[in-house]
């Protein structure tokens, strides 16, 4: 075939280009790695793309590496299906839901965990989180950067200014929190307008009330949803939802909140709640948005034990995953795993590590370095946030499944019944795909 | 800009060149240069609509995975899923709604705007939403129906005008300590208990933020019982480390709370009570009195409405599609009444007609054709309406917006990914627009012989 004069001239502008972005990434050095590319795909963009860049970069100083990073945001699945069907895969990905592991791993996208790596990584991390990261007994997931979703965040100067202390029963907590309504400060901000921060509470209320093994059976659908564990759990979440005068603005106005304005609600110039259960992110809001200092205005206390339970933590995580394998895959993910790419990010903020041996002097600022505390501290104790678990129609879908029942259920807390048969016909029909 | 008018334009001249007979002629056979001037075309028409059309209309057969044939599967899950249906049913309210209400509004305004001074300007102000992105402009009507009025312009216009004509409560939300005291009941918080002439009842409140009070409080004080009076105190039970139901240092009284003294559901006196929360109510009488605090004291203030809640949502959403599409309507319908012929309108002025016949045996049916295509148009584009649903609506009534392309979207790409339920609803949205698009053709053919 005859190709016309200007395509070898095409060809060659885009070869020069290529060459030339080539040349300009390889500034590495002379590690063992040089000259190999490693590419790695996250959710993160922003100043969280930007803080993670800071720990690639320190792999790439390390071993004389280039690490191309790639920001998919929320649309990460989608990036990672369509390159595995163009075959175009990356050598890492970093995957926030155990669902879309799962999901990778069944259509053989990804590599299971080299014995090397899974070496470092239970040198460093509790068993919980190398079993987050299985699919049927297979290590795919290497959770890198973890979430405390078991704590409540308070405004101390009101907390002050009420003579408010610091709760660790729930029935301190609700008392806590009339008293805090006979004193005019609406207590809770919900920002249930997005389903997850519902989801979140209802996994504390059960991981509480019915316990570790129940909560894994019900995340497996193993027990139905209509299970009295789960009316147990309800109950005991409508004696706070039941009352409109311990919600700001009464659980209608809840649910026109978004999860920003509940922690501006708690956190802003003017605030007008006391306080905001939700993960430890609650902090980059405060600092994004507010002018309260995380450790000073913004404090947080474990969410508080339900009938005597145990010191229960829900997380959730992003894990890396191997695509390729390769050693300089091989070699990042060990990297990852180490305590050193954990600190790295640590100084920056807005991070927790699942890892143990990454020092707490690390962190910031003393909430985050407690928060931190508390999470390695329950060690095998901590429970993977469930509706990230079960599969995300049911779970993470707006509009539908786990987010819209339990947002009902805000609206009409008396009606738990209905709940639980619309949350099991959910589930159901949601498994059943 | 210049906008093509179908028939209006035509009848502006002679109306005899509008069937010129070059029009069958330039469209002969097509000639091979013609053929190769449209292959890129065709290509693109092909690979970007052709295929992608044939490709979700067989993907609709199989399931999430695409592995496995399901046959009608998907559209049956499709017809028996009450949030596919919920979006189905606001479709159809849009559909009827929301082009008809544009359609006429451009109207109204494109003749009204006809005959002022400033017209042009006037229309370019109206035609500015059209230039802002659906998205943006969902983002800024989120805001405007905010329900806190202190961010929702719209909530805080109704509150402010409310507040004009009622005054609001003292103590908004306060409440009774406990019901042993006082309970809540109609006309305001009644005691309990039976109290006579010469007893001193001590009326605990709560829920009110101390600093709130007004500046003349003083700290509570229990009056000195009297024979033949009815004495007490109602005050906020609410100091930091204070103990409940009893006046703790720091605790102030509630002044001008109205007390009213009832007998056998009779209000028989009233008074109101002072800086430090003391009431007497003399010569009552001898008797069992019960002592009530009427309840417009605490009323809770006035918010607004809940415009983003799941009653209010679709027509809230679909009032900020108008104000971004009038603009579009107006431009279209006043580019054709330019080209009404002036001598039809004077010939019906000097006939006697009113300005209202004028307008409505006149001008609205020379601009038929063109009202029509304006319709149509807002029609096809209502049917894929997606961006302000997916903005204005809270995640908490998202379900209750639910529109057709939101919810493919949602389907296929959201947490769930099964694009074969979602190319299902792709082909539901395409069958829905097929008739309007062969209305439009037959038309244009319509216009063209």
């Amino acid at each position: 075939m005859r190709y016309p004069p200007w395509t070898a001239a095409l060809i060659a502008v885009t070869l020069g280009v290529s060459l030339a972005s080539c040349s300009d990434n390889e500034g590495g050095g002379d590690g063992e790695l040089a000259g190999h590319t490693i590419e790695v795909v996250a959710p993160w963009s922003g100043d969280e793309q930007q803080q993670f860049e800071r720990v690639l970069s320190a792999f790439e100083e390390r071993t004389g590496a280039t690490v191309d990073y790639t920001s998919a945001g929320d649309e990460l699945p989608t990036v990672l299906q369509t390159r595995v069907q163009g075959d175009t895969v990356p050598n890492v990905a970093i995957v926030a839901q155990p669902g879309l592991i799962r999901q990778l791993a069944d259509s053989d996208a990804l590599k299971p965990l080299a014995p090397d790596v899974l070496e470092v990584l239970d040198e460093h991390m509790a068993g919980a989180w190398r079993e987050f990261g299985e699919v049927d007994g297979t290590p795919y997931g290497l959770y890198f950067k973890a979430a405390n979703k078991s704590l409540v965040w308070y405004n101390d100067a009101t907390f002050t200014e009420t003579g408010a202390a610091s709760p660790h029963t729930w029935e301190e907590f609700l008392e806590i929190s009339n008293g805090l309504a006979d004193m005019g400060v609406e207590p809770q901000s919900i920002g249930a307008a997005d389903g997850w921060v519902l989801t979140d509470w209802f996994e504390n209320i059960y991981l509480r009330t019915a316990g570790p093994e129940m909560y894994e059976k019900l995340s497996r659908h193993e027990i139905p949803w209509t299970d009295p564990s789960v009316r147990e759990a309800l109950e005991v979440m409508a004696e706070l939802f039941g009352e409109d005068r311990l919600i700001a603005g009464g659980g209608g106005t809840a649910l026109q909140t978004d999860f920003p304005d509940s922690v501006i609600n708690v956190f802003g110039e003017e605030p007008e709640a006391a306080m905001l259960t939700g993960a430890d992110f609650v902090g980059t809001v405060v600092s994004e948005s507010t002018n309260a200092d995380v450790g000073d205005t913004a404090r947080t206390f474990p969410f508080p034990s339900i009938g005597g339970s145990g010191d229960s933590l829900v997380v959730a995580g992003d894990a890396a995953v191997a695509m390729k394998d390769d050693k300089p895959t091989r070699e990042l993910l060990k990297f990852l795993a180490s305590p050193e790419a954990g600190e790295e990010w640590a100084e920056l903020g807005g991070f927790l590590s699942p890892n143990q041996n990454v020092s707490f002097d690390a962190y910031p600022d003393e909430t985050t370095r407690g928060i931190a505390k508390h999470l390695i501290g329950a060690g095998d104790g901590v429970r993977f946030d469930l509706s990230d678990q079960v599969p995300a129609a049911f779970g993470a879908t707006n509009g539908a499944g786990m987010w819209k029942t339990l947002q009902d259920f805000l609206a009409d807390p008396d009606d738990v019944d209905g709940a639980m048969e619309r949350l099991e016909a959910d589930a159901a029909k949601a498994y059943d795909t | 800009m210049k906008f093509r008018l179908p028939s209006p334009s035509r009848t502006a001249g002679d109306p005899t060149s509008a069937r010129g007979p070059q029009d069958g002629a330039r469209f002969g056979e097509p000639s091979r240069t013609a053929l190769l001037f449209l292959l890129p075309a065709a290509l693109l028409f092909a690979v970007f609509l052709v295929y992608p059309t044939i490709y979700s209309f067989v993907r609709s057969f199989f399931d999430a995975s695409g592995d496995e044939f399901v046959g009608l599967g998907n559209y049956v899950s499709m017809f028996t899923d009450a949030r596919t249906l919920t979006a189905i049913r606001n479709t159809g309210i849009w559909v009827l709604v929301a082009p008809a209400l544009v359609t006429g509004l451009g109207l109204v305004f494109a003749v009204l705007t006809e005959r002022i001074r400033w017209a042009t300007a006037f229309r370019l102000l109206l035609f500015m939403p059209m230039a802002i992105s659906l998205f943006a402009s969902g983002i800024i009507f989120r805001l405007v129906y905010e329900e806190d009025p202190e961010r929702g312009i719209v909530n805080a216009a109704v509150v402010s005008v409310h507040d004009m004509f009622t005054s609001s409560a003292e103590y908004p939300e306060a409440l009774p300590r406990d019901d042993d005291t006082l309970e809540v009941t109609e006309g305001g918080y009644t005691t309990s208990a039976t109290y006579e002439q010469g007893d001193v009842v001590e009326l605990p409140l709560v829920g009110f933020k101390p600093g709130d009070l007004p500046s003349q409080a003083e700290a509570a004080a229990v009056p000195e019982p009297a024979g033949n009076e009815l004495r007490g105190t109602v005050w906020l039970d609410a100091s930091f480390g204070g103990a409940e139901n009893r006046i703790d240092p720091g605790e102030n009284g509630m002044p001008r709370v109205t007390v009213e003294a009832v007998r056998d559901g009779q209000v028989v006196a009233t008074t109101s009570a002072g800086n430090d929360g003391r009431f007497t109510l003399p010569d009552l009488g001898a008797g069992e009195y019960r002592l009530r605090l009427a309840e417009s004291d605490f009323e809770a203030p006035f918010r607004g409405l809940t415009w983003l809640g799941s009653s209010l949502i679709t027509p809230v959403i679909i009032s900020s599609w108008i104000w971004i599409m009038t603009g579009f309507a107006i431009t279209f319908i006043a580019a054709g009444l330019s080209a009404i012929p002036r001598e039809a309108l004077e010939a019906a002025r000097v006939d006697g007609a009113t300005e209202w016949q004028v307008f409505r045996k006149v001008t609205v049916p020379l601009l038929g054709p063109l009202l029509l295509v304006v319709f149509v148009t807002l029609m096809i584009n209502v049917l894929k309406i997606f961006d302000l649903v997916f903005v204005i609506a809270p995640g908490s009534v998202q379900a209750e917006a639910n529109v057709i392309a939101l919810q493919m979207w949602q389907v296929s790409f959201g947490a769930g990914g099964n694009q074969g339920l979602g190319s299902a609803l792709v082909v539901l949205l395409l069958l829905l627009v097929l008739p309007i698009m062969l209305f439009n053709i037959r038309r244009f053919r319509r216009e063209r012989s």
